[in-house]
């Protein structure tokens, strides 16, 4: 058998549908954001797999998953900021417990 | 063959280890299993012949995104609070799920309009002319250091002690 964009397409929606389990049903703000960074990656995979298979000798499919990483690694930073300015403001990252905007 | 073997060894490891990262209690040995999740997709990238993202995804996932993470984790002492699940745990498990039955009919039943060229064996001088070419991606290119520009300075304002 070989592998065909199928499995590529596959692998990239059962780790997406992971880490919207994980963004979804988690207490901890941190577990969260890794969460958030598996789903980030599942559509790397996608994006690159489309890529390889739709059109080969073109690289748009990679240049969208290279704008991809850099939007993450800012996410993350300006995410990570936001938790430990709120950790020591209130002294946790329970997102449950974070409700200093809800009415 | 080796092609596949690969293939299915990438995506195990990369579905086993993102399992870890949502379900562990301990939230370091979940973020251990992120890096790890990473390193395979890596592999993946490697798979699908684009050595240069996979280049990319070490440095910036492994190397800078997993040491914040790490970094974080340490800073809020939040190890022994652990990653319990809310009140939404079943109804997330669901949507999740449902999510994933949906997209998998989707790609099952589209015909997909593959290609059978031999893709190009280094993609990095390729990826320069995408970026830097004539009708490239030369404007998108020059937004993204200005995010990042935008990130450094957030994030130093959102992290700097005001009382002190």
């Amino acid at each position: 058998m070989t592998i065909g964009l199928e499995h590529y397409l596959m692998l990239s929606a059962i780790l997406f549908s992971i880490g919207l389990y994980g963004a979804l049903a988690k207490h901890n703000a941190i577990v969260i954001l890794m969460s958030i960074e598996i789903m980030l990656s599942a559509v790397n995979i996608a994006l690159v797999a489309f890529s390889r298979f739709i059109v080969p000798t073109e690289l748009t499919g990679q240049v969208f998953a290279l704008f991809a990483m850099g939007v993450a690694a800012a996410e993350t930073a300006v995410g990570l900021a936001i938790i430990i300015s709120i950790y020591r403001n209130k002294e946790t990252i329970d997102a449950n417990k974070i409700d200093l905007m809800k009415w | 063959m080796g092609q596949v073997i690969a293939f299915w060894v990438f995506a195990v490891a990369i579905i086993g280890t993102a399992l870890g990262v949502v379900l562990l209690k301990n939230v370091f040995r979940s973020a251990v299993l992120l890096v790890t999740c990473f390193l395979a997709v890596a592999g993946v990238f490697i798979l699908l012949s684009a050595d240069f993202l996979a280049a990319m995804q070490i440095l910036i996932y492994v190397g800078a995104i997993a040491i914040l993470v790490i970094l974080a984790i340490m800073l809020t002492k939040q190890v022994t609070f652990g990653s319990p699940s809310n009140k939404f745990k079943f109804p997330a498990l669901i949507i999740a799920a449902l999510f994933c039955a949906g997209v998998i009919y989707a790609i099952v039943n589209t015909h997909w309009q593959v290609s059978n060229v031999a893709p190009s064996s280094t993609t990095t001088s390729g990826l320069g002319v995408k970026l830097f070419g004539k009708r490239g991606f030369v404007l998108p290119l020059e937004i993204m250091p200005t995010i990042l520009l935008a990130t450094i300075l957030g994030a130093i304002v959102l992290v700097k002690d005001r009382n002190k």
